[in-house]
């Protein structure tokens, strides 16, 4: 055998599915509270503004950066190093005036190069974003976690049974609200590929959860005996060894990318993190138990052995 | 239940098929091999100026007469493309090549694939990368179309003046309502109704409502709105099109998103500040009578212009010999659309004048009949340049001539002018007189620029980041599932090769993102296998022979591969549908992945288990 030993476990999981529920509730309230309370380090692409990435020749402290762009009327900016010290970071907030918005991004730059030390700064990345396009990209995230919510819910509904899918979106919910109280909470900032990843977070969590609810059908289909939540609880520990290693395995591909794909891909990586840790919790706990609390039993998962009959020549 | 030599062995047709997919990938995929050149392409900026064998040579003069080395120097179908080492030369060439050449020529930086050209014959291009990878300049630009709706409104305002001035109705007032519309007022009843009568007649296209006791309100009729907003679009899409093309752009996109916003890409920019200069210009137009007593050949050959002449060329480098007296200004221009003459059928453009223009187009034509007039385009353009390390500003006109036409009639406040040579002629005329009479304002409402540099950063980190994935996921995957684990490992890189091959052959934009979905599917693509594995050691340990367990092990894991692969493609079709720009690329790799995944991990690593274990006696299987 390899080198874990998951196999033939006979975790009553569920029998802790209060304190997991408990323990999810309070998560949850938590994270709802600071949303309401602290809401989301928004980044640029929901905010508008702009953002300038300028790479220096020589290291360069930050405090120089500051008054240079003080000086030169960016009193509002707020200046960071990015990656190593030859990068600094700087952010304007919207404008009044669009038209001047456009062109800042030149007039920092010149602003810049002019100053002591700044003769071979060079522009990295420069990001302008008007205020109605930010106010239209929280509207099209919003759309798109919903749509996915809405396409998942009648797949599994289609495919399953309903109580299976309203555990299955439960589940899913718990985890993006995790993830995205998260990011409230350490007031991580949320960009447009943070929001990529809450999405994908979407699409891991149902395709962990799926798995289970696949083998609690095919068991309660094979198995004759046990209660609901025997017949859950063999499923989850059948199927424990394959959630966790395709849970590390993908943890480690994005671990790698947080590491490795520079600091653009950062956000990106956290989220998909905090998704799979939470992901692989939630499709143990919160899918099987919401649908037990739901009142599920055997007979919902049979198939109909009339009809099916009936449509046969 | 088969015996067990019948177990695990696909028929022959499978592995074919299995090894013509896995061909189709490589071929599609070997174009990324071979990495890019930075290169100059020059393409002509005039039809009559041709991109042949003598230019070619006269451009490898002027590099080697300033010792530029070059890799070499490629003829195509209409641009030469000259390919450098490294991206110093490159610029050098390019600065050097836009001073030598002028204004006849467009010098774009572009990067050249180096794969040789009989893949490229083969219509096989590596994967088209996105600015964020490449380097560039992102510009969304929104049209402002409640001005559009005013200016149109405005021109309502004059016309319907004059309408009624013209039919002899008394009206107090004429003028735009504040929630829209135009709102005329009358001393009476009767001459309201006199008036709505009238201009029901000459302007049937506007919504007439009362308005107030001795008020009109006329409106556009939405699908009219609809019309003119959607050419606002069109002409601003067609204005920055050309426009992009002067500033050297290698393969910039232009195009239309959403009902009032256009997109600019423009790969490999870097000087943002140039380029909105660029895109920024505004445009004016003037009607000229035409000098028709001197020969315009000889007048540009001699350069010897009369005193009372100015000397244009036109769209295509001819000269055109036109008065000095300026007849109409482009802003008395109302509209101008393109259609087809109702005489003789052949395209035409329709143009209305305001009541002032109407009248100056009257006088200046009525004695001037078979002679000829002309349109001429006058674009005021500012450019930064470095001169000798500064920047310097200047402004400079570039004027053309984009119509000449002979006057049949008395023209006045709607005249046409046919003889066009085809119906794309007669659009782009009616947008470029449009163009210099009332261009719907533009704004930038998104920036986004990457530096060259940054962008072959996120290359190699992208790059470098899925690379060490794939190894840790194969180390991984052969600690615990051995044999089994490198058959995962082999299917997992020729799912990587189906994804690159699809974004190459579906030249899909591949962003830091994309790279990031990549780096996802792996380790949601050896998912498959895992529940494969487990499956074939449960079938294992509930006492099944090797033969049946992996037999079972792929059967009965398929439709739970198939499940969770279809909710995930959900979430991934929805984010392509709402997302934008680098998340549109994510979605695409994503969606792609899962697609690709399935067929490598289910069918392509049964075909390699078969391969090894189909058919044999085993006693022992290790997973």
């Amino acid at each position: 055998m390899g080198p874990f030993s998951l196999y033939n476990t006979n975790i009553d999981f569920l029998r802790w599915r209060k304190l997991a529920m408990a323990w999810s509730v309070a998560v949850l309230l938590i994270a709802l509270l600071s949303l309401l309370v602290r809401g989301m380090n928004l980044g640029l692409d929901f905010t508008g503004g702009t953002v300038l990435e300028v790479q220096y020749p020589q290291p360069v402290e930050i405090p120089k950066v500051r008054e240079t762009l003080a000086a030169a009327g960016f009193a509002a900016a707020q200046t960071q190093h990015f990656g190593t010290s030859r990068d600094v970071l700087i952010r304007i907030p919207p404008h009044g005036d669009q038209s001047n918005a456009a062109t800042l991004s030149n007039d920092v730059l010149r602003a810049l190069q002019t100053a002591e030390g700044g003769a071979g700064a060079t522009l990295a990345r420069a990001e302008f974003v008007g205020p109605q396009v930010g106010q239209e990209l929280v509207e099209q995230g919003g759309l798109a976690a919903l749509g996915a919510l809405a396409g998942i819910l009648i797949y599994v509904m289609f495919r399953f049974e309903w109580r299976l899918a309203v555990g299955t979106i439960a589940a899913t919910i718990h985890d993006v609200l995790f993830t995205v109280g998260w990011f409230s909470l350490f007031q991580i900032e949320f960009d447009l590929t943070v929001l990529a990843a809450v999405l994908a977070v979407i699409g891991y969590s149902v395709n962990d959860t799926v798995v289970v609810l696949d083998r609690i059908r095919e068991n309660f289909r094979k198995r004759r005996k046990g209660s609901t939540m025997d017949i859950m609880n063999l499923s989850i520990n059948e199927t424990l060894s394959r959630t966790i290693m395709t849970s590390l395995v993908t943890l480690l591909s994005v671990i790698v990318l947080y590491f490795l794909g520079g600091a653009v891909m950062r956000g990106f990586s956290i989220a998909m993190i905090i998704g799979i840790v939470v992901g692989t919790y939630s499709s143990i706990y919160i899918a099987s138990a919401t649908a037990l609390y739901l009142g599920i039993s055997r007979e919902d998962l049979l198939p109909r052995a009339k009809e099916t009959a009936d449509e046969r020549p | 239940m088969p015996t067990p030599h019948a177990l695990n062995q696909y028929p022959w047709w499978k592995y074919l098929l299995i090894g013509l997919a896995l061909f189709w990938a490589l071929t599609f995929a070997l174009p990324n091999l071979f990495g890019e050149d930075p290169a100059v392409q020059i393409s002509s900026a005039r039809a009559n100026i041709p991109i042949d064998a003598a230019f070619q040579s006269r451009v490898a003069g002027l590099l080697e007469a300033e010792k530029l080395p070059h890799k070499r120097l490629e003829l195509e179908t209409d641009r030469l493309l000259v390919r450098f080492s490294d991206s110093e030369q490159q610029l050098k060439a390019a600065d050097l090549l836009k001073d030598r050449l002028g204004r006849d020529y467009i010098v774009a930086l572009n990067l050249a694939s180096s794969a040789p050209s009989f893949l490229r014959a083969l219509g096989l291009n590596p994967m088209y990368l996105g600015l964020d990878l490449r380097g560039g300049v992102h510009f969304l630009m929104q049209v402002d179309m409640d001005a559009t709706v005013k200016q149109i409104e405005d021109g309502y305002v004059d016309e319907i003046r004059a309408q009624l001035r013209n039919d002899k109705v008394q009206y107090t007032s004429v003028g735009r309502a504040a929630t829209g519309g135009v709102q005329v007022e009358f001393k009476d009843a009767a001459e309201r109704d006199k008036a709505a009568q009238a201009l029901r007649k000459s302007l049937g296209n506007l919504e007439q409502t009362d308005a107030g006791p001795l008020g009109l309100k006329l409106t556009l009729g939405e699908p009219e709105i609809k019309e003119k907003r959607d050419f606002a679009l069109q002409q601003n899409i067609t204005i920055l099109r050309n426009r992009v093309n002067e500033l050297g752009v290698a393969e910039p996109i232009i195009q239309q998103q959403g009902s009032d916003r256009i997109v600019v890409q423009l790969p490999g920019v870097q000087d943002t500040a140039r380029a909105k200069e660029i895109l920024g210009a505004t445009a004016t137009l003037e009607f000229r009578l035409a000098d028709e007593e001197n020969d315009w050949n000889q007048a540009a050959s001699t350069n010897r212009i009369p005193i009372n002449s100015r000397l244009y060329k036109d769209r295509e480098g001819r000269p055109v010999l036109l008065q000095k007296r300026v007849m109409l200004t482009g802003d008395s221009i109302v509209d101008a659309s393109s259609g087809l003459d109702q005489q003789n059928g052949g395209p035409a453009v329709f143009i209305s004048l305001d009541g002032k223009g109407a009248g100056r187009m009257e006088a200046g034509t009525k004695d001037n009949i078979g002679k000829r007039m002309a349109v001429v385009f006058i674009e005021n353009k500012t450019e930064t340049k470095r001169v000798d390390g500064e920047l310097k500003k200047s402004t400079f006109t570039v004027e053309e001539v984009i119509n000449v036409a002979t006057i049949r009639d008395r023209l006045g406040r709607r005249f046409q002018i046919t003889g066009l040579d085809s119906t794309r002629e007669a659009r782009d005329l009616a947008l470029l007189l449009r163009a210099g009479a009332l261009v719907s304002p533009i704004e930038i409402i998104e920036e986004r620029t990457v530096g060259p540099s940054a962008g072959k950063e996120n290359i190699a980190q992208g790059f470098r980041a899925a690379m060490i994935s794939l190894l840790v996921i194969a180390a991984f995957m052969t600690l615990r599932y051995k044999t089994f684990g490198l058959i995962a490992t082999a299917a997992l890189v020729a799912n990587v090769v189906l994804i690159i091959a699809a974004l190459s052959m579906l030249q899909a934009t591949l962003t830091l993102p994309g790279i990031a979905g990549i780096v996802l599917t792996m380790g949601m693509a050896v998912d498959a296998n895992v529940l494969i594995y487990e499956r074939i050691r449960e079938e294992l340990r509930n006492g099944n022979s090797p033969q049946a367990a992996i037999h079972a092990g792929f059967d009965r894991a398929f439709d739970t591969i198939l499940d969770s692969n279809l909710t995930t493609l959900i979430a991934a079709i929805m984010l392509f549908g709402f997302g934008t720009g680098p998340i549109k690329g994510f979605a695409v790799t994503l969606s792609i992945g899962i697609l690709t995944s399935m067929f490598t991990a289910v069918t392509g690593s049964r075909a390699l288990v078969n391969l090894i274990y189909g058919g044999r006696k085993l006693q022992k299987l290790t997973v």
